[in-house]
């Protein structure tokens, strides 16, 4: 009697193991993000976006009935942080790809590491020297500099304003802006007239502006993310400066216009399409994902869903087509990734190719202006 | 004497013996900066803990020990073994020219003058563009190649910086001991009390403060050439902090315990990740017990702690 009941007993644990055992393991996807530190605002609505799409994937049953997992760690901005837990990913975490990290200068430091583990790195920053060269398993989702640069470019010379003053930040991204800008100004029949630089925690530009007003150029273009360009617009509207200034996407986020305030108005920027996701066409084929991801991001975190969070979003969508198409290992999702064609994501349209790991077209900016507190696209 | 290298040899063999239990997964990683972060805690301890002179810049001779090695296998593609002691000795140079007039001052002063020039270096590996690549970093460093072997994984890199990192220790430990060592703790008791017995103070600051700074530039070019790449946001101020925890958390005047503490500095981060969010505040409330409660720091906070509970036991016992 004991021994059958015993026997059942362990039949049945048996069974159950082996059920946990057949029921396919999760799929396994580690983020590096800035959570913390100095650039939490790119790190915090990536991290968000990734935790909220996994979740409503696995909700709809996971990719071909397999659940995805996501292994998220915080770098704080440090690039020898991000090396070790891109390490830690790799070798303990066994993640089949990783989406991150938020900087230029982290993802510069963790491609050894990804390229000698053979292991997918998805960016999410915008520094153009990511993907070119190209690189067998990098990968990004950020638009390049250049894109953003052109299209400032593109208007200045559609309106025949043929000087400008430049006044970029000196961090990574300033820096890389800066060398856009010089470098294809001559393209469009542009001179930078001056080119001034402040620190990502001054708090008064004057001192640049100043300066600027005395050179009589058509347009001030400023390269930085908050709160820094915040700054110079309230300046400028305090020195009486009329020249049209001109932003980055660094901060086309709705933070930019409450920091500015009055001194937003008027003021243009290249921008992903996200934030004038209900005035776009609805002909626009990102439109759909679009209006999904502000809808979703409003709900889960009642707060505005921006760019930098539709990078890390567009980065768990390309993964997870590539699952959808039956990889589920490195090799075959890095392979799937590079087959990416035309998928409608968050950032623009991307098509990825042997040659192109950006995989992103002009068309993934808006030119937008601030029009009553709020953005317009610029027809 | 004879303890002594008796303890060096079981710190020898602990250190030598650890890839075989971590071998393969990233904790190797971490212990490879455990290593670069001993030595520059040591290279810190030599200044604060035995000559008593503090340093809030330590960060930018790490820092311009990996930008000039860097630059020179990139730019001009040296040899790393050629980069590096050009590194080191251009660093101690500048180290002891810039000593020479610093040093002079004391306390919260020295402080002061240290602190602007680390941050007179970040802002240089910022705004050179040109030279280091300024705020995205300087990428494509090679690895150290010794003997046909390419110093790239894991646990070749461990062996490598161990090495280095024990050299630097046997080095400091036979320092501290010596003549030189005893004029420092003489300085750092009493400058004037020192002087009375013929220790040329002044001096001897300054060779302290260039031997730290060429220390940490090895570190540096160390740290350049393992992790590839490098951007001045590991060179910043908080490092230098950082740096001086590690020094005051292990114990001041006292080599092991640099060791102690850079290796708590950089190991709880990674055991405290599983606390998500609140590791931060974990971490703070850690390091405030820890000094309140080990003011020597953890190389004799430690033998403290078990005394006190021996005692206990035994009084327990004859009661």
């Amino acid at each position: 009697m004991n021994f059958k009941i015993i026997s059942v007993a362990s039949l049945l644990v048996t069974m159950l193991f082996a059920a946990t055992v057949f029921a396919a393991a999760p799929i396994r996807i580690g983020a590096l993000f800035a959570v913390t530190g100095p650039a939490a605002f790119l790190g915090e609505p990536e991290r968000n976006s990734a935790k909220m799409v996994i979740d409503e994937i696995n909700k709809a049953g996971g990719v071909k009935g397999r659940k995805l997992e996501l292994i998220a760690y915080d770098t704080t901005g440090d690039a020898t942080k991000a090396v070790q837990l891109a390490t830690k990913l790799i070798k303990d975490d066994k993640v089949v790809a990783i989406i991150g990290p938020s900087t230029t200068g982290e993802t510069m430091a963790v491609i050894p590491v990804a390229e000698k583990e053979q292991v997918p790195l998805i960016s999410c920053s915008a520094g153009s020297k990511i993907t070119d060269p190209v690189k067998k398993w990098v990968f990004k989702t950020a638009q390049n500099d250049a894109l953003a640069v052109g299209k400032i470019y593109e208007y200045l010379q559609k309106t025949k304003q043929t000087t400008v003053s430049i006044l970029t930040v000196s961090d990574g991204f300033g820096a890389s802006g800066r060398e856009q800008l010089k470098i294809q100004a001559a393209k469009y029949g542009i001179t930078v007239v001056s080119d001034d630089t402040y620190g990502p925690k001054d708090t008064d530009m004057t001192a640049q502006l100043t300066k600027i007003r005395g050179t009589h150029s058509q347009a001030i273009i400023c390269w930085g993310t908050n709160p820094g360009p915040a700054v110079i617009a309230k300046n400028a509207r305090q020195l009486g400066i009329k020249t049209p200034l001109f932003m980055s996407h660094g901060v086309s986020s709705k933070k930019f216009i409450e920091l500015a305030g009055e001194a937003a108005e008027g003021i243009k920027l290249p921008s992903g399409k996200v934030v004038v996701a209900d005035q776009l066409a609805s002909t626009d084929k990102q439109k759909k994902s679009l209006m999904a991801f502000v809808k979703d991001y409003q709900i889960h975190y009642k707060a505005e869903g921006d760019h930098f969070g539709g990078h890390a979003w567009d980065a768990v969508m390309l993964i997870k087509n590539a699952v959808e198409s039956g990889a589920d290992a490195a090799t075959a999702i890095r392979d799937q990734l590079e087959k990416t064609k035309s998928f409608a994501g968050i950032g623009g349209s991307f098509n990825y190719s042997p040659q192109d790991h950006a995989g992103l077209g002009k068309d993934a900016f808006v030119l937008v202006e601030v029009k009553n507190k709020d953005w317009a696209i610029v027809k | 004497m004879k303890r002594d290298l008796l303890l060096f040899a079981c710190f020898l063999l602990f250190i030598m013996s650890a890839p075989q239990f971590f071998a393969g997964g990233y904790l190797m990683n971490v212990l490879v900066f455990v290593g670069i972060n001993t030595m520059l805690a040591i290279a810190l301890n030599l200044l604060l803990g035995y000559a008593g002179q503090i340093s809030l810049g330590h960060a930018g001779f790490f820092g311009m020990g990996a930008y000039l090695s860097g630059i020179m296998t990139t730019t001009y593609s040296l040899n790393p073994w050629i980069a590096m002691p050009v590194a080191a000795v251009v660093v101690g140079c500048l180290a002891g020219l810039i000593g020479l007039p610093i040093l002079k001052l004391k306390g919260h002063y020295l402080a002061m003058a240290t602190l602007g020039l680390g941050i007179i270096l970040f802002i240089v590996f910022n705004e050179t563009v040109d030279l280091t690549g300024g705020p995205s970093g300087l990428s494509g460093i090679p690895n150290i190649e010794f003997a046909g072997i390419v110093f790239d994984s894991d646990v070749k890199n461990y062996y490598l910086i161990w090495g280095v990192t024990l050299v630097v220790m046997l080095f400091s430990l036979n320092l501290a001991s010596s003549r030189i060592g005893r004029a420092l703790r003489a300085v750092h008791d009493s400058e004037v009390a020192a002087q009375v017995l013929g220790v040329n103070a002044r001096i001897l600051k300054v060779q302290i403060f260039a031997l730290s700074a060429v220390i940490s530039s090895l570190a540096g070019s160390l740290y350049a050439h393992t992790m590839t790449f490098i951007s001045p946001a590991s060179f910043g101020f908080n490092f230098s902090i950082e740096l001086l925890t590690m020094v005051v958390i292990g114990g001041l005047g006292s080599i092991y315990g640099s060791f102690l503490g850079a290796a708590l500095l950089t190991l709880l981060p990674e055991f405290l990740r599983g606390a998500n969010d609140y590791d931060i505040i974990i971490y703070g409330a850690l390091l405030m017990v820890m000094v309140m409660y080990m003011p020597g720091g953890l190389v004799r906070g430690f033998p403290d702690l078990f005394r006190k509970i021996f005692k206990k036991k035994a009084e327990s016992g004859h009661a």
